[in-house]
């Protein structure tokens, strides 16, 4: 956030002092199990919970307050809070002077959206986007905290901004408690991104296009690295579109079932010339592969280190060899790396993670010793004195703030994929609790808990209306596709929102329905709004 | 929360009651949903109303009401199986449930075909008894025999606590209550003040009579003090000590100087809610509480505007669902809330963490009763009956071999013979003084003070006032093998001292009944008395052993050599 890619805050915060949670797009409960039981102590100790999100959620269940927002409307309910919390006269004023730009051209912005527009666009009757407004302006130190209902879309980021804004009109942010918080799907998302698992970042937030950043690792590496951002996923499905990408590396992904638009997905990564997947299991897109590595399972099998959604950089140790032919994961890459002409020698886990702290200041005083000492530290931790940081951007709270936070103003854009007389239910698409993206580590096993997973969830009202009962089958039809699949009725969705989950592939096949819109900064296509019709199967 | 799994679907029927608490669901166009997680205090009393009306509570009520209540269906499953009361597997709707404890035993209580036999109905002066729940569309329940309350003494001057009943009070009315004096307590209490009305309290030297004798006095104070906020009010009537009948006599026949009592005590303690919490096994007192809280609501002395004192409080009946347990207070708690009724662990204390984790007043009804006296005549009046370390009088309850059981008032330092000259009692071979959780004591400690100070003294417990006489013919094998039983039954199972202890006592005493012993009974019986005593969460596992020790040790019960039984 504000130039850090991380949540601004640590669980005890939320924990322990913040006295509102605000969970926007995201079922935390389900989906988020460990980071919710935070916040759900915070709630026992009586902070209050306000949750958005169209379904009522098992997260919203426990919620002091629910809006059940349309899908897609998110920058049009943040600019209502927005606007709100200015004319209720309820602005920080003294935070914004100071350590805020912009704040002009956001007021203006925000102006049209007045709390009976904001009902008329997102559904969500004005006292409670008035009652949200008053809530988060009013409290002493909140979190504001989003997944993936706030960035799977085609504008996902201005989805960030939108929520960047109120924080920056409040003063929420930096504060010990007041934070913002994306929360991160696995206990390792956080640390792939913090590595440069991205195509536009060198390990330790360095930037590609930066000459300096890259001199440095040049300088280490003894290669020269290309100069402009790589593709990310979502690009390289359209570079194997015209052609340009022709070999992929795969590792630890399986695009053949995450993807959206699943038919164009696979007759891509089918037309390559050279396909490689390094995973655990022999996945579907694994076995499109010319070459599969076997590779270790982290957690049991390799050391290393993690870093989760508050920055906690953690040490993992390995309980198990992995078996048969299956190998580290960085051995494969210095034995491939050697195979391809370049000698990365033998290093083990603490070795790459030391040159990674002679790279990147923000891990330099981690030492796996200190890491075991302290039971993890959060970056930045510049130094082999320094604690780590429990929050970020404290500094805007300092007398002088040099780099003011800037708002960034930015106006409500629906779901590509839009409702009609023939396309007329919202289907979006998510997690539940005992189930993990694609179902490759959660799907392998049966179980009780896994019953209707591939189901189409409808309200009761939309099932009646449509012809399908509740336990019976339907044909659900998108723009890209479609598939056949059961029905069970839900009383968490209102009528024209349906539900399913996409971690049961191999029975049901989401992906073929959702669409593969794109926002043009993150990559990250739109699976939260799909445009579908359902017909009933005999 | 978490886990919905498709379960059956209630009947029209069962969905009606359980809506009929927690009002009609929404249509599902829901946009805004404020607080729901705040409503699992309505599952006890959704799974009873679904019983009530269907006779038992099925997979399709459990599933209906956890839906309803976003609890999880295996949560409301361990919920609804607590309690002795509520049936899960399919029954009549009509059922008699006959009272086989101490005092019915003794007057030869017997189990007809098809009926259930139960623990103390509370019943006791007009043993054997037995209550009979009609489930349906207009459910009831019906204590037998119907008698009117059993006051021996009524007419008697003296009487405080019983001296509206005494006179004949008819408790359905308002009108008759204030013509009998009631309501001048209140009126004194507003011109005392919050601060007044404490003091008044704690010079009274009042001491709970709910069994622990806690000076009331000192636990308003706690409360007031208390920054957190709200502030809850409970009265517990969950009154399920075998023998003890007193606070239903009080509920049934005196209702609105309970009403009277707690918005005094919630008036000098800051609650502005408050709840009784009443066994299911005395529909009487319900109704007469009910029709006492719509009238006080009627006549503005419950409300927003408490007697235009500007002070609000409402009071809610809960009702049990048959467990004992749920007579210690945190268990009382936690039944109100809806988990099962397990107890918590203290500290923290009520006053700090109670109700709903909230500072919390939780009084007996006779402890509540006595508040309107010295109130009215002020704590330094109060405490000239009665001797120095027990001040004001004291109910007792009169069952087993007497000539006139009933409920008894007199003032603390009467001996424990003088009353049971009162009651006509038999010439005993022993009494159980104070219930299950009390002790038996020998002919030749009659003459024992009834004081707190004494009792402790004499290594017994007044408790909740039982006293059942035991004459020549009494089997007290038997009743010791009962109490046993008792505890065994309703230890709630959370803590291993009570679970396993109160099974291994029953065990042993058996043992020794039946003569094939091990040899090591007594010890046994004594370490098992020590553990629980030591090791137990609540007061429950800690005295299971108390009747039981003082039958081996005073009348030499089973004590393989000893007195014949």
């Amino acid at each position: 956030m504000l130039g850090a890619g991380g949540g601004t805050s640590s669980y005890e915060e939320v924990r322990e002092a913040a006295d509102l949670i605000v969970l926007w797009g995201s079922n935390a409960r389900e989906a988020h199990p460990i980071w919710f039981h935070h916040a759900l102590k915070a709630v026992h100790r009586g902070a209050k919970l306000i949750v958005v999100d169209p379904r009522r959620t098992t997260s919203a269940q426990w919620a002091d307050l629910w809006l059940g927002i349309d899908v897609g409307t998110d920058i049009a309910l943040a600019n209502a809070v927005g606007r709100e919390i200015i004319h209720a006269g309820l602005v920080n004023e003294e935070f914004v002077g100071r350590a805020t730009e912009g704040f002009e051209a956001y007021r203006e912005s925000v102006e049209p959206w007045t709390l009976e527009e904001a009902e008329r666009v997102t559904g969500v009757p004005a006292d409670a986007i008035r009652e949200l407004a008053h809530a988060y302006a009013t409290a002493e130190r909140a979190q504001l905290c989003w997944t993936l209902g706030i960035t799977e879309h085609h504008n996902g980021v201005d989805n960030v901004f939108s929520l960047i804004n109120l924080a920056l009109l409040t003063g929420h942010v930096g504060r010990y408690g007041a934070g913002l918080q994306p929360l991160r799907g696995q206990n390792n998302v956080q640390g792939g991104g913090d590595m440069g698992a991205l195509p536009n970042k060198l390990p330790g937030f360095g930037d590609v296009e930066n000459d300096a950043d890259r001199a440095r690792f040049e300088a280490v590496w003894g290669v020269e690295i290309p100069p402009r951002n790589g593709l990310h996923l979502t690009g390289m499905f359209e570079a194997m579109e015209h052609g340009d990408l022709r070999a992929l590396y795969v590792i630890g992904e399986n695009p053949a079932q995450s993807e959206a638009d699943q038919g164009r997905t696979r007759r891509l990564l089918s037309g390559l010339d050279h396909l490689v997947v390094q995973d655990i299991f022999l996945t579907k897109t694994a076995e499109l592969a010319d070459v599969v590595l076997p590779a270790s399972a982290t957690g049991s099998e390799v050391d290393g280190t993690v870093t989760s959604s508050e920055r906690r950089i953690q040490l993992v140790r390995k309980a198990l060899d992995p078996p048969g032919e299956a190998r580290d994961d960085i051995e494969i890459v210095y034995e491939l790396g050697r195979r391809l002409g370049y000698d990365l020698g033998s290093p083990k886990p603490e070795d790459v993670w030391n040159e990674l702290r002679s790279l990147s200041a923000a891990h330099r005083g981690m030492s796996y010793a200190r890491l075991e000492e302290l039971g993890g530290i959060q970056w930045p931790c510049p130094d082999e004195t320094h604690p780590g940081e429990q929050f970020l951007h404290g500094r805007l709270w300092d007398p002088v703030v040099a780099k003011r936070a800037p708002f960034t103003p930015v106006v409500d854009d629906p779901p590509v994929d839009v409702l009609d007389g023939e396309f007329p239910l919202r289907l979006t698409t998510g997690r539940r609790l005992e189930s993990y993206n694609t179902g490759v580590q959660s799907g392998g096993f049966s179980s009780p808990l896994h019953r209707n997973g591939s189901a189409l969830r409808l309200a009761p009202e939309d099932g009646a209306r449509y012809g399908v009962a509740d336990g019976g089958r339907a044909r659900v039809v998108s723009r890209r596709g479609e598939v056949e699949t059961g029905v069970v009725y839900d009383e968490t969705l209102r009528p024209g929102l349906a539900f399913m989950n996409l971690h049961f592939p191999d029975e049901v096949e989401t992906n073929v329905l959702t669409i593969d819109a794109t926002d043009p900064k993150s990559g990250t296509a739109e699976f939260k709004a799909t445009a579908i019709r359902v017909e009933a199967l005999a | 929360m978490d886990l919905r799994f498709p379960l059956a679907e209630p009947t029209e029927a069962e969905r009606a009651a359980i809506d009929a608490v927690v009002g009609a669901p929404g249509n599902g166009n829901g946009r805004v949903v404020r607080g729901d997680r705040h409503r699992r205090h309505l599952l006890l009393p959704s799974l009873r109303a679904a019983q009530r009306r269907v006779g038992w509570v099925s997979e399709g009520a459990l599933g209906y009401a956890s839906r309803r209540l976003d609890v999880p269906p295996a949560d409301t499953y361990g919920v609804a199986s607590f309690y002795a009361l509520l049936a899960l597997d399919e029954r009549p709707a009509e059922v008699l449930h006959v009272c086989t404890d101490l005092a019915c035993a003794l007057a030869g209580a017997e189990v007809p075909d098809g009926a259930h036999p139960s623990p103390c109905l509370g019943l006791c002066e007009r043993a054997p008894a037995s209550l009979r729940t009609v489930a349906g569309e207009a459910p009831r329940e019906i204590q037998l025999p119907e008698t009117g309350p059993p006051l021996p003494q009524a007419g008697e001057d003296g009487l405080r606590l019983l001296r509206r009943i005494g006179a004949g009070l008819d408790p359905t009315s308002l009108d008759d209550y204030r013509a009998h004096g009631g309501y001048a307590s209140l009126t004194r209490a507003l011109e005392l003040g919050p601060e007044g009305v404490r003091r008044e309290v704690s010079e009274s030297k009042l001491l709970g009579r709910g069994g622990a004798a806690f000076p009331t006095g000192t636990k308003w104070e706690a409360v007031a003090r208390q920054e957190a906020s709200p502030h809850y009010l409970v009265c517990n009537a969950d009154e399920s000590e075998p023998g003890t009948f007193k606070d239903r006599v009080l509920m049934e026949s005196d209702p609105f100087a309970l009403v009277e009592a707690m918005t005094i005590a919630a008036y000098a303690t800051g609650c502005e809610r408050g709840f009784v919490y009443v066994r299911a096994e005395y529909p009487l007192a319900h109704e007469r509480l009910e029709g006492a809280f719509a009238q006080a609501r009627a006549a503005g002395l419950l409300g927003d505007d408490v007697a235009g004192a500007g002070f609000a409080f409402d009071i809610e009946l809960r009702i049990g669902a048959g467990a004992y347990v749920c007579g210690e207070e945190t268990a009382l708690f936690q039944s109100i809330e809806g988990y099962r009724g397990e107890p918590r662990n203290k500290p923290p204390f009520p006053v700090e963490v109670g109700l709903f984790g909230r500072p919390t007043v939780v009084n007996n009804v006779e402890t509540l009763f006595n508040v309107l006296d010295v109130v009215a005549e002020g704590g330094a009046a109060y405490a000239r009956t009665g001797t120095e370390g027990s001040t004001g009088t004291r109910l007792f309850c009169l069952s087993g071999h007497v000539e006139r059981p009933g409920l008894y008032e007199v003032p603390f330092g009467t001996t424990l013979r003088a009353l049971l000259d009162r009651a006509g009692a038999r010439p005993a071979k022993a009494v159980l003084l104070g219930g299950a959780a009390g002790s038996f004591l020998r002919p030749d400690q009659l003459d024992l003070e009834l004081t707190f100070e004494a009792a402790r003294a004499a290594g017994a417990t007044l408790g909740s006032g039982v006293v059942i006489v035991y004459d020549e013919s009494a089997d007290l094998v038997a009743a010791v093998l009962r109490i046993a039983e008792f505890f065994r039954d309703e230890s709630c199972g959370q803590c291993v001292p009570c679970r396993v202890g109160t099974v291994r006592q029953e065990e042993a005493l058996h043992r020794l009944a039946s003569g094939a012993t091990l040899g090591n009974e007594l010890e046994t019986l004594q370490d098992l008395a020590q553990v629980m005593r030591d090791a137990s969460i609540c007061g429950l596992g800690q005295t299971a052993a108390n009747a039981v020790q003082s039958a081996i040790s005073n009348l030499d019960v089973l004590v393989p050599g000893g007195a014949a039984p």
